[in-house]
């Protein structure tokens, strides 16, 4: 495809010397590059006739819950009468979870700052842009640091004894591990989207899975003095 | 007589007061269709072209619009509420009682108000992870995302408010849990625990407190910073589009085409 080439490259910063620049188009990822035209459509009335019908649809879905479904409504509010156990509303339960393990100042400030702090600044972290796989380069020091990262986190928890955490930690770990055993030529699908995964996948994978664990546990599985209970069982 | 009705809508379009509120004009035309949003205060917000590929599902699962249309049913139904209720105890409790039992649909509008509440946690939490996965929080939209994250609070903690408000023993325990765990904080918790309840304890005060926050203070920010978030889609070149995703059209096809004809 490329045409032959008839022309060289020279360093020269006079102008009047040589009149021909070059122009090093660097790998950096830049989405506002318009590399081909795209086939676009007006977004009146076709996009928003489509938003329209999905919060239409969504507005429904809400009318049919309402209908069958009655928020809970409990007896009037009472300070000297405190239910076992007092739960948060559910998206804090993972937080309230934490809270059992470790004193207030690190589970209700500095847990939840350092995630808000981490969210904010995912953005502004340029490492391993163009998302190649974690263990693609570098694969045994790479194996070996998320190994001890992986492995800190979980005596970490084992010596808190936070077992709920320290579950999905065990998987992920597993996981990372098939990961490093798995290259994108696997014959298994499941082995190449895993070996094809780049690092900031695999810790946002991480924190979600804790997430939605920590506050299924918080929801379901604690009862009184926040033991836990089998919700199949009450 | 068919089209009665066309001809009607089509008097009223050509009415000078109608065309003194919309003035893209009438038409079906591109031109009509781009200045119908640009010259609109509201949808000016948004491009007025968008990739054609964005439509579909697979790319945005309509996350953003979904968790936006939560929060008009919110501010719908939340205004309907609020004529039914007295932030004051132990008022607050008895007109929750009335809304489930002697308002006309009472019962209906706190249940749409509360599951629309969750949903839109919900939704504001899975909009966030399918933006991150899809990586369309790289630049130039780094901005957009903490503007987005600003919104993910204000969304929890407007959800966090409105559990106050019923004044059942739910509400109450679970502010009280919640204000605690501020009181961790070094050297001023306690500060910012007496300045979120206006006294040491949930009571009368913290109610009122609450009110104000859940009803002007934060739909006033979340909509200012919505505003913004629609804005920065616009300004940072629409939605994100993978160059890797199917359904590139255009010069690029025709290179392909080339480049398969020169084989």
């Amino acid at each position: 495809m490329t045409p032959p080439k008839d022309y060289s490259a020279e360093v020269n910063s006079n102008m009047r010397v040589s009149q021909r620049r070059v122009l090093f188009v660097t790998r950096r990822t830049s989405p506002q590059v318009k590399v081909y035209d795209e086939e676009k459509v007006q977004t009146s009335p076709e996009v928003l006739i489509r938003a329209l019908l999905a919060v239409e649809c969504l507005i429904i879905a809400l009318v049919l819950m309402s209908l069958f479904f009655n928020a809970p409504l409990e007896g009037v509010a009472n300070p000297t009468n405190t239910p076992n156990p007092a739960k948060a509303p559910w998206y804090f339960l993972g937080l309230q979870e934490i809270l059992h393990y470790f004193p207030p100042v690190v589970a209700g400030v500095l847990i939840p700052g350092l995630l808000v702090t981490a969210l904010i600044i995912i953005p502004y972290f340029d490492i391993n842009i163009e998302a190649d796989g974690l263990f693609l380069k570098n694969r045994k020091r790479r194996m070996m640091l998320s190994m001890i990262v992986a492995g800190s986190f979980s005596l970490f928890f084992l010596f808190f004894k936070v077992y709920v955490a320290l579950v999905p930690t065990v998987i992920m770990t597993a996981l990372v591990l098939l990961a490093a055993f798995s290259s994108p030529l696997s014959s298994s699908r499941f082995r190449r989207y895993l070996a094809l995964r780049p690092i900031f996948w695999w810790i946002m994978t991480w924190f979600l899975f804790e997430l939605i664990v920590l506050t299924a546990v918080g929801t379901f599985f604690r009862g009184p003095g926040w033991s836990w209970v089998w919700p199949w069982r009450s | 007589m068919p089209g009665t009705i066309e001809t009607y809508f089509d008097k009223l379009e050509r009415t000078r007061v109608w065309r003194s509120i919309f003035r893209s004009g009438r038409g079906t035309s591109k031109l009509h269709n781009a200045l119908a949003i640009q010259q609109n205060v509201f949808l000016h917000l948004f491009p007025t072209k968008v990739r054609k590929r964005m439509l579909g599902l697979e790319a945005t699962w309509y996350l953003g619009t979904l968790t936006l249309g939560t929060f008009i049913v919110l501010v719908v139904t939340g205004i309907l509420l609020m004529l039914y209720y007295h932030p004051s105890v132990p008022r607050a409790y008895s007109d929750v009682k009335d809304l489930q039992f002697v308002v006309s649909s009472g019962l209906f509008l706190r249940n749409l108000h509360r599951w629309s509440a969750h949903a839109m946690v919900f939704l504001a939490f899975a909009h966030m992870f399918r933006v991150f996965y899809r990586g369309a929080y790289r630049t130039p939209r780094e901005f957009n995302w903490v503007v987005g994250v600003v919104l993910l609070l204000v969304t929890l903690l407007l959800s966090y408010t409105g559990y106050l408000l019923p004044w059942d023993q739910l509400a109450f325990w679970a502010i009280t849990v919640g204000t605690n765990i501020s009181s961790a904080v070094p050297l001023i918790g306690d500060k910012i625990r007496f300045l979120l309840l206006g006294g040491h304890l949930v009571n009368a005060n913290a109610l009122l407190r609450f009110y104000v926050l859940h009803c002007v203070i934060l739909p006033l920010t979340a909509v200012l910073f919505l505003a913004v978030h629609f804005w920065r889609i616009r300004k940072d070149g629409g939605l994100y589009v993978r160059e890797t995703e199917p359904g590139v059209t255009g010069a690029d096809k025709q290179l392909s085409n080339q480049e398969q004809g020169s084989r």
